[in-house]
């Protein structure tokens, strides 16, 4: 990392190496979790805006900054977040303080801890492991414990019934979800989120979503599920009850499960855009070929050739895109019932997984081109 | 033929994406939202906003004391106390509407035979104590000569239809 190399030369010269390793990972942290909550209150307003427009209305447009009239709204999440910060923090008698307060934070710790592994271009990232999935894995299903907690330290009956479903609704879309990134997994044939998302180099037709579309479908509604989204949102309920694990919680501990959802909203879209529309790769790549052109030009044009070429800006682009339909998933669908939700998991996900596995397994030992040829 | 349709119907999710496609359109659609403060709905000249009591050109006021709105008035908000006056004619002495109750029926209007209590346009009022809300006749009448020329306007407008 170049801007880093500047920093230890120019900035943090007087520091000895192991101090230094521990500063850059912790400036890398800050420079990934930084943008990431911004994106996050920018997601609560996105969210607002496409439900209101959907419903034609306008959605927030009033909070300005320095009361420039084009920016309406755009000061609303800034404004929402200080009036959380300000209120009062209520723990209910007879909650246990400890899982109580600890809840929220394994919401939020888990969804962040996760983006340590996810490449965001062909050299950034904060980490390179090489059990990067398996990590992903673990990661996303610590993150149902605070939902659990939190409904059992609550002492309600509202909070711990939203966290009984919760907890079974996450168990069920989870092992589908394993199932499709199994499929991944045997599609790629690595662990290494880089290496999955390199597999995926060719263009469009190459990404996986195409040889994995059902496995892509399935991944994207179980992720829907896992984060609690609607139409899956039976654990907050607002009908029966209320708000499910999060009744009791006010202030900055209702502000921090907020604030794990849409992490955990934008996580899953990352990972699926990681896994199954090619991360950081050019949707572009490959086309200029079909008019007797070649990629390589097209991407060494002038200007623009950066913006089509691989980047950052392309994974961008793909979460923001899945992201939309998380909103417009909610601005649609009733709530599923509970018994539904259960059967939509279990035997409707899990089976069609599992053939997929194995046809996914077959297409890779017969090296069905253009997707699995060896190199 | 029929159940494998169905069957692949809910495979694919195409209910779903009919959904989809319905709230997409809706999207781009244009927003019928009035943005209150800046922008106002057009308003009936029959609106039944806060009420008022009226006078007559010499500056007498119009009410008799009849009651009858007091009596026809759904919610028992209208209280009327009444007496001789010197020159013999039957005045209020005491006229109140408790805002807390009235329905904005338009009951009271209606049932007057001299157009003395009338519902006006004005809508955009508020009680910051209590007690603010129970409106007496000076409020009434101080309200009424606010507005006398509007309301007299919109009575003559809507006079052929009454």
């Amino acid at each position: 990392m170049s801007i880093l190399g500047w920093l230890q030369q120019h900035v943090f010269f007087w520091m000895s190496p192991p101090w230094w390793t521990m500063t850059s990972i912790l400036l890398q942290i800050i420079a990934l979790v930084i943008p990431l909550m911004l994106a996050v209150a920018y997601l609560t307003f996105a969210e607002r805006k496409i439900i209101g427009w959907m419903q034609v209305r306008m959605g927030p447009n009033r909070v300005t900054f320095f009361g420039i009239p084009w920016l309406g709204g755009w000061g609303q999440p800034i404004a929402d977040a200080f009036k959380l910060i300000f209120k009062e923090i209520i723990i209910p008698a007879g909650a246990n303080r400890f899982l109580f307060l600890l809840a929220p934070v394994l919401a939020l710790g888990s969804a962040l801890a996760a983006w340590a592994v996810i490449p965001l271009d062909a050299t950034m990232g904060v980490t390179d492991v090489n059990a990067g999935l398996l990590y992903i894995l673990a990661m996303t299903s610590v993150g149902v414990y605070g939902v659990i907690i939190a409904g059992w330290a609550s002492n309600s009956k509202y909070a711990f019934l939203g966290a009984l479903r919760s907890a079974a609704q996450i168990v069920a879309y989870e092992i589908a979800m394993g199932f499709a990134l199994v499929s991944v997994l045997i599609a790629a044939g690595s662990l290494n989120l880089r290496d999955i998302v390199l597999r995926q180099d060719g263009g469009m037709a190459h990404w996986f979503w195409l040889p994995l579309l059902p496995m892509f479908v399935v991944y994207f509604i179980s992720g829907v599920a896992e984060t609690n989204r609607a139409p899956f949102d039976v654990a907050e309920g607002e009908s029966e009850i209320v708000a499910g694990f999060h009744v009791e919680y006010s202030g900055m501990g209702f502000a921090v499960f907020f604030l794990a959802e849409y992490a955990n909203m934008i996580l899953i879209a990352t990972l699926a855009s990681v896994m199954f529309l090619g991360g950081w790769l050019s949707p572009l790549q490959g086309l200029a070929e079909l008019w007797g052109g070649s990629t390589e030009s097209l991407f060494a044009t002038a200007y623009v050739g950066t913006f089509l070429g691989h980047g950052l800006h392309w994974l961008v682009f793909k979460v923001m895109f899945l992201l939309l339909l998380f909103l417009w998933f909610r601005a649609t669908f009733p709530r599923y019932r509970y018994d539904q939700i259960m059967r939509l998991g279990w035997k409707v996900f899990i089976p069609m997984t599992i053939v997929w596995l194995i046809v996914v397994a077959v297409l890779v030992m017969a090296e069905v081109p253009p997707w699995f040829q060896r190199a | 033929m029929r159940a494998i349709i169905n069957y692949l119907n809910s495979l694919l999710l195409w209910e779903l994406v009919k959904g989809l496609g319905l709230t997409g359109r809706y999207l781009l659609d244009r927003k019928i939202t009035i943005q209150y403060p800046e922008e106002k709905t057009p308003q009936s000249p029959r609106f039944r906003g806060l009420h008022a009591l009226r006078r007559y050109p010499n500056g007498e006021e119009r009410c008799i004391a009849c009651k009858l709105c007091e009596a026809v008035c759904p919610a028992v908000a209208i209280t009327i106390e009444s007496e001789a006056r010197a020159d013999g004619t039957r005045r209020t002495t005491r006229y109140d509407i408790d805002l807390t109750k009235c329905i904005f029926c338009g009951f009271c209007e209606e049932s007057c035979p001299v157009d003395s209590i009338v519902e006006t346009r004005h809508y955009e009022y508020h009680g910051e104590a209590r007690g603010d809300l129970l409106m007496t006749k000076e409020k009434l009448l101080k309200h009424g000569e606010l507005h006398e020329e509007r309301i007299a306007a919109d009575r003559a407008r809507e006079a052929p239809y009454r």
